[in-house]
């Protein structure tokens, strides 16, 4: 694995009014990587995305972007040129809008004001469009108004969005939340499929959808704020440390 | 594929139907006018109503397209005016009460000549521009300050309402120079053109209709084009919009300078109508009552804001006179009704109909089908 880092994340702390979201969090991706993060709740880990797409700034520390890039003292939308891309827990897509016209504002390029003003939709566009919507399997709803899509397809179109954003780094949460589990598998399968290609961050509960993607790959766990343990999604399992976090959790409760 | 500016097309047939209501207004009615078909009363009473369609497109263009709810767009009409009417002021020359050539409350206040920023104003063109870049300016660094620090929501609509109140506050002071709380009046030329003339009036009637429509077909591209996609995304989703890579702060600050624009071109075009500009014009029941029109109207349509100004104003022009007292109660009654059982307003009945037959049609087929089968198996 000679792949060069695309996100570097070394010595992170963010308390909010003295509780201590993010403590001395070090975490490192390479690039094409499939990254799951697991973690009991309030672990941080939206915390953590956060963090790196500039919602939140953290106390210390620093977040490196691809090789040189410091994300730290850039604005939210300055990030998403950069290149990373973030999807919600819950689906956010332009419910008024159709599904064409969600992919089309996301495309690469035109974000100005002035742009916006005299852009005109090249045929190069719709077919990046096209491109995308067999991908997320949404061809077949096109034209339809994004409020119509069903939940798990909001997901996708969101999922898309990205994509089309010619996003590098995609930060995903929780994406089977609230799935059926045909549309979970199937959003397992477009995770793999795009994996490789962009450098994939997944926060997930659902442990039969983090095995289906996080087999043969590294599944981090965040515990009060910073990595508990990083490995195969059986060894990570299978450590007391991360039995204790989940069991001794639910004892108390 | 179009290689179109416009990302969701207009149909011929709309463009058409705008020609047609365009056309009525800026030929038909002036020609009846002139023949009198139909009063200088009534002509001028319409060309208040266009320019009330004026300031409630801007309103909707914020409110309806964007998702912010000024409570001052009435300041920017009313900064329009004030421009328009410093011009006719000055065209009143040494006609005043003290027969200087400056306006009678300066002679009043112990002016012996014009103050300096009065002079310029004696120039249209000058004054043209004026009505437009004081309410631009005014708009462009309120808005500046506003959305960088994310001000939303209900907090933005108490600040634009703080803001006209204010503004209103100063121009009621005498030292302000601008008419104090009598405002401008008595106005005599425009152009050189008699501005009490029944001619004048059809004029400006007719350069109203033409402004505005020129408003309506300008918007009707923006908002369908992809900058008129990304203001309406604001509205339901300004989170994506920002991890979608656009800076919204940037796109609500241009709309909100568009729009001062239009409600400002509005106002200019409403005193020399009317004849008169005071600061109550700026107060926030007029910034209220326009979102009451957009909201009866139609809010999220650019045809809705035009169809409200229009219809509650003359329904008020009816109503004040025939129940003076009733006025506020049937406005008030009329904005809840539309908020609680007409979410689209006025333009939104022949959707709710057809929503309603269908509706009826689904429930009625079943209910068919079911007889046919029971006919069906009692045959068998």
């Amino acid at each position: 694995m000679d792949h060069p880092l695309i996100l570097n994340a070394e010595g992170v702390n963010k308390s909010f009014a003295g509780f201590k979201a993010i403590t001395d969090l070090n975490f490192y991706l390479t690039e094409g990587e499939l990254r799951t993060v697991i973690g009991p709740n309030g672990a941080g880990k939206t915390t953590f995305l956060d963090l790196i797409t500039g919602r939140t700034k953290p106390d210390t520390g620093t977040i490196t972007f691809g090789a040189l890039t410091e994300l730290v003292p850039l604005s939210e939308h300055e990030i998403v040129r950069l290149g990373v891309g973030r999807k919600f827990q819950t689906p956010t897509v332009y419910t008024d809008h159709t599904v064409f016209e969600n992919l089309l504002l996301s495309l690469e390029g035109v974000r100005g004001v002035w742009k916006t003003l005299f852009s005109k939709t090249t045929s190069t566009d719709i077919d990046r469009i096209d491109e995308i919507l067999k991908i997320i399997n949404l061809g077949s709803r096109r034209t339809d108004l994004a409020g119509s899509l069903s939940h798990g397809q909001k997901q996708w179109l969101e999922i898309g969005m990205l994509l089309a954003q010619n996003s590098k780094l995609l930060l995903i949460d929780e994406p089977a939340a609230g799935m059926s589990d045909d549309e979970t598998a199937l959003t397992g399968e477009l995770l793999l499929k795009l994996a490789g290609k962009h450098s994939i961050i997944v926060i997930e509960h659902d442990m039969v959808f983090v095995k289906q993607i996080a087999t043969g790959r590294k599944v981090t766990v965040l515990h009060q704020g910073s990595v508990l343990c990083e490995g195969s999604v059986d060894a990570v399992q299978n450590d007391p440390r991360v039995i204790e976090v989940y069991l001794g959790r639910k004892k108390a409760a | 594929m179009t290689h179109s500016l416009l990302v969701r097309p207009i149909a011929k047939k709309e463009w058409t139907f705008t020609a047609i209501i365009a056309f009525f207004f800026i030929v038909v009615m002036p020609l009846l006018n002139s023949f009198g078909f139909i009063s200088d009363f009534t002509i001028n009473l319409w060309g208040k109503y266009l320019c009330y369609a004026m300031l409630a497109i801007s309103v909707d263009l914020l409110w309806g397209y964007t998702g912010l709810l000024s409570l001052g767009q009435a300041l920017f009409f009313s900064l329009g005016g004030y421009m328009m009417g410093m011009y006719l002021m000055r065209m009143i020359g040494d006609m005043g009460q003290y027969h200087k050539d400056m306006p009678d409350f300066l002679v009043f206040l112990g002016w012996e000549q014009l103050p300096t920023f009065w002079k310029p104003f004696s120039s249209f063109p000058f004054a043209m521009v004026m009505v437009l870049v004081v309410p631009g300016l005014v708009a462009y660094v309120f808005g500046w300050l506003a959305f960088r620090s994310r001000v939303r929501g209900v907090y933005f609509s108490i600040l634009t309402q703080a803001l006209t109140y204010g503004a209103s506050l100063m121009f009621f002071r005498n030292d302000m120079l601008m008419g104090g709380n009598n405002g401008f009046t008595d106005f005599r030329f425009i152009l050189g053109f008699d501005i009490r003339s029944p001619e004048t009036k059809r004029g400006l009637f007719i350069v109203t209709a033409m402004i505005l429509t020129v408003t309506f077909v300008g918007l009707r591209c923006l908002t369908r084009s992809r900058f008129g996609l990304v203001q309406q995304a604001v509205r339901d989703s300004e989170n994506r919009v920002l991890f979608s890579g656009y800076s919204s702060p940037n796109f609500k600050l241009f709309i909100f300078v568009l729009s001062s624009l239009i409600g400002s071109v509005g106002g200019a075009l409403y005193v020399p109508q009317v004849g008169i500009i005071n600061p109550s014009e700026m107060t926030t029941d007029n910034s209220l009552e326009a979102v009451v029109w957009t909201a009866v109207g139609g809010r999220g349509t650019l045809i809705g804001p035009i169809v409200g100004a229009v219809s509650v104003n003359a329904l008020k022009s009816w109503a004040t006179r025939a129940y003076p007292d009733l006025w506020l109660i049937i406005l008030g009654g009329m904005f809840i009704i539309v908020v609680l059982f007409m979410p689209k307003g006025i333009v939104g009945i022949p959707g709710m109909v057809r929503d309603w037959l269908a509706k009826r049609k689904r429930q009625k087929e079943p209910m068919e089908d079911a007889a046919i089968k029971k006919t069906e198996e009692e045959a068998a």
